[in-house]
């Protein structure tokens, strides 16, 4: 980039772009507005002074969302504050089998007639799915932001985690398996899942 | 695709989440194409965890404040 002051508009018109974005992410790894609006701050000063390290500028949103996962990261590591219980071998290999809420409600002999599984999705509200990301035990809620939210890809996940791809890869899924899990009780308490094929 | 190529809904349900990632070699990604241009019941799974998807970041768009927008802003005119 030619100068400082065009290096710096650049940089402040790619905020602009992906603030909402950074924001929403950020507030669901903290769960907390003051602590998204901080985490922000934080990774935008970052990425500024490590604009250098960006060697495609078209790839500036997954590089300051790799930036804001790994402020995240290093804060929960620097605090030692987790307000969770950190996520224990018998969780991280649960012996529980994978809950899939298309096994639940697919109804093939439906197919021509009606879509169960759409209904469903159509009755959640906003709150629900919220609630469900934010009561995933930590480690699974902040691989579950970075690949489902943010799209980060397995391997940048795990260089901000500092664990193997495997890991993530089998974190992701426990943490998908737990989220349809809490997403369909809750259903079931609501009543909303009523319609829906009874395991 | 030949028939050598072809995998069953076994292997495609195994393979779903990274396909939707985009975490597959392209030769797996090419074979679940295959597979989900043929099997109505796994390119239905596909569509229910692409839609699930949709919904949940839907659920966390969040608008950045005015205050956290010129806070940004007053940032990046310091750094």
């Amino acid at each position: 980039m030619p100068d400082d002051n065009q290096r710096k508009q650049w940089f402040e018109e790619q905020i602009g772009e992906v603030l909402d974005d950074l924001y929403g992410s950020a507030l669901r790894l903290t769960k907390n507005r003051a602590d998204a609006e901080d985490l922000v701050g934080e990774a935008v000063a970052k990425a500024f002074k490590s604009l250098d390290t960006l060697k495609d500028l078209k790839a500036f949103r997954g590089w300051i969302f790799r930036i804001l996962s790994n402020c995240f990261i290093s804060e929960c590591r620097k605090r030692k504050t987790r307000a969770e219980a950190p996520v224990d071998f018998a969780n991280e290999e649960s012996e529980e089998g994978d809950f899939w809420l298309f096994d639940k409600l697919h109804q093939p002999f439906l197919l021509w007639w009606g879509n169960p599984e759409q209904a469903f999705l159509n009755e959640l509200l906003r709150d629900d799915l919220i609630n469900a990301i934010d009561e995933l035990p930590h480690d699974f809620r902040v691989v579950l932001v970075m690949a489902e939210l943010e799209g980060l890809s397995y391997q940048d996940i795990a260089g901000a985690l500092d664990v193997p791809v495997g890991t993530v890869r089998s974190r992701l899924s426990r943490a998908r398996s737990i989220l349809q899990k809490a997403l369909w009780e809750h259903a079931q308490d609501q009543g909303i899942a009523g319609n829906t094929k009874r395991v | 695709m030949s028939k050598e190529n072809m995998i069953d809904c076994e292997e495609a349900l195994s393979r779903l989440f990274e396909f939707i990632d985009h975490e597959l070699h392209p030769v797996h990604n090419h074979e679940m194409d295959g597979h989900m241009s043929r099997c109505r019941s796994c390119y239905s799974r596909l569509e229910f965890e692409n839609r699930l998807r949709e919904h949940l970041r839907k659920a966390t768009q969040e608008k950045a404040s005015d205050e956290l927008q010129n806070k940004v802003k007053s940032l990046i005119s310091k750094l």
